[in-house]
């Protein structure tokens, strides 16, 4: 609870404190301690002191899972103020307005992660949406980005609408918009209303987590966006959507796994194939990245296919790996004067240091060991593998995995191995530090997950 | 305590070479981690091969059933000598060569001996993927780093290769891990995991084309004569002489011990995709003009060979192929010196254009003809001791195969000799005439191996002791 309260009075603050100071570059030092704040309200929150101590009629649960992963998500949107605050507030006038709308997208994120009523998921996912279509036309005078955030916003407001429906018809066959009231059993008679609903709630949830056949949006727009926000999106958002994914088809629709497995078997597959392939004949970094994020988001889809223990653990992981990983390679991005993979030719014989976070980034997302990628990787596999079916599906996910590793790895192929002049704005130590950081932080999970798993199995 | 330290010496010694810019400097501090290796690795062999030694276990996931754990047995603890051997004579004989940043190359080969002797010596089924894997990602930096023209294109191959094996192998992992009794990763879970003959059937084939494309079996192998040919030559020297011994020591620590019914199902394919794979390699061997290829081409006959005798079942096969592991690992290493020297001397590999070394530089036409004698398998060498035990163990397994996968032999002995020929002897041309002598060190790694080839082809037997745990081991689980 502390962390929805203090994100959404928080945005309050930066917006008002827009008003007030004049200086632009303060936004980023009052974001950062936005995050400071937001992620004492969450350890709070994990001990059990709340501001309001209540679950609202049982309509938020604070199970640890949930909270757990806010943690995560926190400390991901730290690292991303810290990085990339400086390119926030370059993107426009509105640099207060950025911030504001990013704390709202985490009050959001905390509905999604921690709710037992459909009707918070629905408000959380809308919280959550609405600032994005705004963040992805931040950029006034750039075309590109008005027709990104004008094609978002429609397909956007579409698949809420299904997923309001969807909603609905459940409602009409169970009674109730509680999760945990839900009773399904697979032995029920599956009336067509309760068949609409989940496959309608299905629909729009793949859709917000640009799973394939709903992704169409997804590399127009990540293209589109200002590259900071593409940033945001693709790693926190994306990563957080998930969860909301996860709880409901683990503790709303878990008892009746046979009727819908097949169904996201099938978009996993999907996913995985489209987003890999296509990856590969991008030239830009930014539009591959943006397709390797449909490919990541394949690999996750198996946190839901498996819906058991491992699940969880694989998403947590995942969801740790994926953004600190790309936070990372969109910080040293956004910085880039040339978007394509030639842009990055010859980057190690110039910035040795950054080439390197960059490659244990793009090794960490190909899932290679040592890094905090294979075991996300690990993780989701295991998961899928413990259900004992579809193992054709866990096969298929690997080979797949193997094409990623040729459009990552033509990326470090350029930075080390060809000669070039690749530009770069000028970076601070203090930015090269944070990098590392992120760096040491993917290995380190990568050589000791249970560092963060721990967390989830013992406390 | 000696396992550990195999692995901790050159992971630590690779991590500080990446500091130590200056050249003359990180030479000589690789040297002396390779030295530091291999005088651990002789003292736990000779006076301490005992199970505190061999064995190291500590902590790692618990939650999840991996250790830490490290077992030196039999086959285990020979392939590790031979790499703490070869890595001492690679750095000597190749001393002379320059790198670009010789700290970054310096410090990958050092993490790359580090990653192979962790898959030498994991007993953990997690961990023996971890190191499987982490010693493919320095090699692919040294290879398209500091390779040949077409080196990145190439390496790619190699890496995308391996990767798609191994990422198999990981699935199959994973589905052995859930059958376990105790969920455990540890060799002995998984060796005692009950399976059905389907289920065998196919985890057999998702472990086997990981190792296959390593070794390289036929036809998994196109990556191996661009990659041998691309790479710079100590890095060629760490691909064929240790690296592939990953995929063939896997067969045997990990493949039969694993799926016994599936090996006895699959046996026939495997050795006859072997047999096929040595004549063609042969065959492609003597079209070569290029040494590195050539070399390159008859690496896969010889691998096709212990390929092959892994599967016969029978006790002279077995014992044969774990010899001919160590054998090969010494006699190739001797070609890619003799390549290396003549590279570095007269900056061609051609055959064509050479001729007459022998007249101006007799020692090492003398250390060649004895090396390219052992890749003959002529008896008092090495490799016949193995070679022999091979051709004996396929024969009693099915005299076709032994009397097809023969023919590998006249054909190495055509080509080899030809070699010779062409290379040592003739008339000197405008690239030879100024044939210099090798100098004291590159002389003393090839006496080395020479030494090497000549005691264990006249007293092979500390060998056969090292590897009988292994060979007895495997046939107890065949019956």
């Amino acid at each position: 609870m502390n962390l929805i309260l203090i994100s959404a009075l928080w945005g309050i603050v930066m917006m008002f404190s827009g008003l007030f100071i004049a200086n632009k570059s303060t936004a980023k030092t009052i974001a950062v301690v936005g995050a400071l704040v937001l992620l004492a309200g969450n350890l709070f929150d994990l001990s059990g002191k709340m501001i309001i101590d209540s679950n609202f009629n049982g309509m938020l649960q604070y199970d640890k899972f949930g909270l757990l992963f806010l943690t995560v998500i926190v400390l991901a949107l730290l690292f991303y103020f810290l990085l990339s605050g400086k390119a926030i507030q370059e993107v426009g006038n509105h640099s207060y307005e950025y911030f504001a709308l990013m704390f709202f997208i985490m009050s959001g994120i905390g509905l999604v992660a921690l709710f037992n009523n459909l009707l918070i998921l629905f408000i959380g996912i809308e919280i959550v949406s609405i600032p994005l279509y705004i963040l992805t036309g931040a950029d006034k005078k750039n075309l590109k980005g008005n027709e990104a955030a004008l094609k978002y916003f429609l397909m956007g407001a579409f698949s809420t609408g299904i997923m309001l429906m969807g909603i609905a018809f459940l409602y009409g066959a169970t009674g109730s918009f509680q999760v945990d009231k839900l009773n399904l059993t697979a032995n029920d008679n599956f009336t067509i209303f309760l068949v609409i609903g989940v496959v309608m709630i299905m629909i729009s949830l793949a859709f917000k987590v640009s799973a394939a056949p709903f992704h169409f949006w997804t590399p127009d727009v990540y293209d589109g966006a200002p590259t900071v926000f593409t940033s945001f999106m693709a790693s926190i958002v994306k990563a957080a959507v998930f969860i909301g994914f996860l709880n409901l088809f683990m503790n709303g629709f878990g008892t009746i796994t046979g009727k819908w497995q097949l169904s996201i078997a099938i978009i996993t597959a999907l996913t995985l194939f489209i987003g890999n392939i296509t990856a590969v004949y991008q030239q830009s970094v930014k539009r591959m990245l943006a397709y390797s994020s449909i490919a990541q988001a394949g690999f996750m889809m198996f946190a839901i296919f498996a819906v058991n223990d491992m699940s969880k653990q694989g998403l947590l992981l995942y969801a740790a790996a994926y953004c600190l990983a790309t936070i990372g390679i969109f910080a040293v991005l956004v910085k880039m004067k040339d978007f394509t993979i030639e842009g990055f030719n010859g980057l190690a014989k110039k910035e040795p240091l950054i080439a390197l976070v960059v490659t244990v980034c793009f090794l960490s997302l190909a899932g290679i060991p040592l890094t905090a990628g294979f075991f996300a990787k690990y993780f989701v596999l295991a998961a899928a593998i413990k259900t004992g079916t579809y193992l054709w599906l866990v096969i298929f996910a690997v080979l797949m995995a193997a094409v990623s590793v040729y459009y990552y790895f033509r990326v470090i192929q350029a930075m080390y191995f060809k000669e070039g002049n690749s530009e770069m704005a000028e970076t601070s130590s203090g930015f090269k530090g944070l990098l590392v950081a992120v760096a040491v932080l993917i290995i380190l999970l990568g050589v000791a997950p249970n560092l963060l798993l721990n967390w989830l199995i013992l406390y | 305590m000696t396992a550990l330290l195999l692995i901790l010496i050159p992971l630590i010694g690779g991590f500080t070479a990446f500091f130590i810019k200056e050249e003359k400097l990180v030479k000589m501090w690789s040297l002396a981690v390779a030295f530091a290796s291999l005088a651990v690795m002789s003292y736990g062999l000779l006076f301490a091969y005992n199970l505190d030694n061999k064995v190291f276990v500590a902590e790692w996931l618990p939650q999840f059933g991996s250790s830490f754990a490290l077992l030196m047995d039999g086959v285990s603890s020979l392939l590790c000598l031979l790499t703490v051997v070869a890595y001492p004579i690679i750095f000597a004989s190749t001393w002379k060569s320059k790198y670009t940043a010789p700290n970054s190359f310096y410090g990958l080969m050092l993490l790359t001996q580090a990653g192979i002797l962790g898959v030498f010596l994991a007993a953990d089924g997690l961990l023996f993927y971890f190191f499987w894997e982490l010693a493919l990602i320095p090699v692919y930096f040294l290879c398209s780093k500091w390779g040949g023209e077409k080196r990145i294109a190439v390496t790619f191959k190699f890496f995308i290769y391996t990767f798609v094996g191994s990422l198999l192998m990981l699935v199959g992992l994973i589905y052995l891990y859930y059958q376990t009794a105790d969920a455990s990763f540890s060799m002995q879970s998984l060796y005692e995991v009950k399976l059905t003959v389907t289920q065998q059937a196919w985890l057999f084939w998702l472990f086997f084309i990981a190792f296959a494309v390593k070794m390289p079996v036929f036809p998994f192998h196109t990556w191996q004569p661009d990659t041998y040919e691309q790479s710079p030559t100590a890095v060629t020297m760490v691909l064929s002489a240790l690296m592939v011994k990953m995929g063939l020591f896997a067969v045997v620590r990990w493949l039969i011990p694993l799926f016994p019914a599936g090996a006895l199902m699959f046996d026939n394919v495997v050795i006859g995709l072997s047999v096929v794979g040595m004549v063609y390699a042969s065959v492609l061997a003597m079209q070569q003009d290029d040494l590195k290829r050539l070399v390159a081409y008859s690496s896969i006959a010889h691998i096709g060979l212990m390929s092959a005798a892994l599967f016969v079942n029978n006790e002279s096969g077995m014992q044969g192929a774990m010899i001919q592991f160590f054998s090969h690992g010494v006699n190739v290493l001797g070609m890619w010196i003799v390549v290396e020297l003549i590279e570095r001397q007269f900056g061609t590999r051609k055959m064509s254009e050479l001729g007459g070394i022998a007249q101006k530089a007799p020692a090492l036409a003398i250390l060649l003809v004895v090396v390219a004698l052992a890749n003959v398998a002529l008896p008092l060498t090495n490799a016949f001791v193995g070679e022999f035990l091979m051709f004996n163990g396929l024969f009693k397994f099915n005299i076709w195969y032994a009397a097809v996968g023969g023919l590998s032999i006249i054909l190495s002995a055509v080509y080899t000799l030809r070699m010779i020929q062409k290379v040592f002897f003739g008339n000197e041309n405008a690239v030879t005439v100024n044939t210099t002598e090798i100098n004291w060190y590159e002389k003393t790694s090839l006496v080395v191996i020479v030494a090497a080839i000549f005691i264990m082809g006249i007293y092979p037997k500390p060998v056969f002791a090292l590897v009988q745990e292994t060979v007895t081991m495997i046939l107890g689980i065949f019956k």
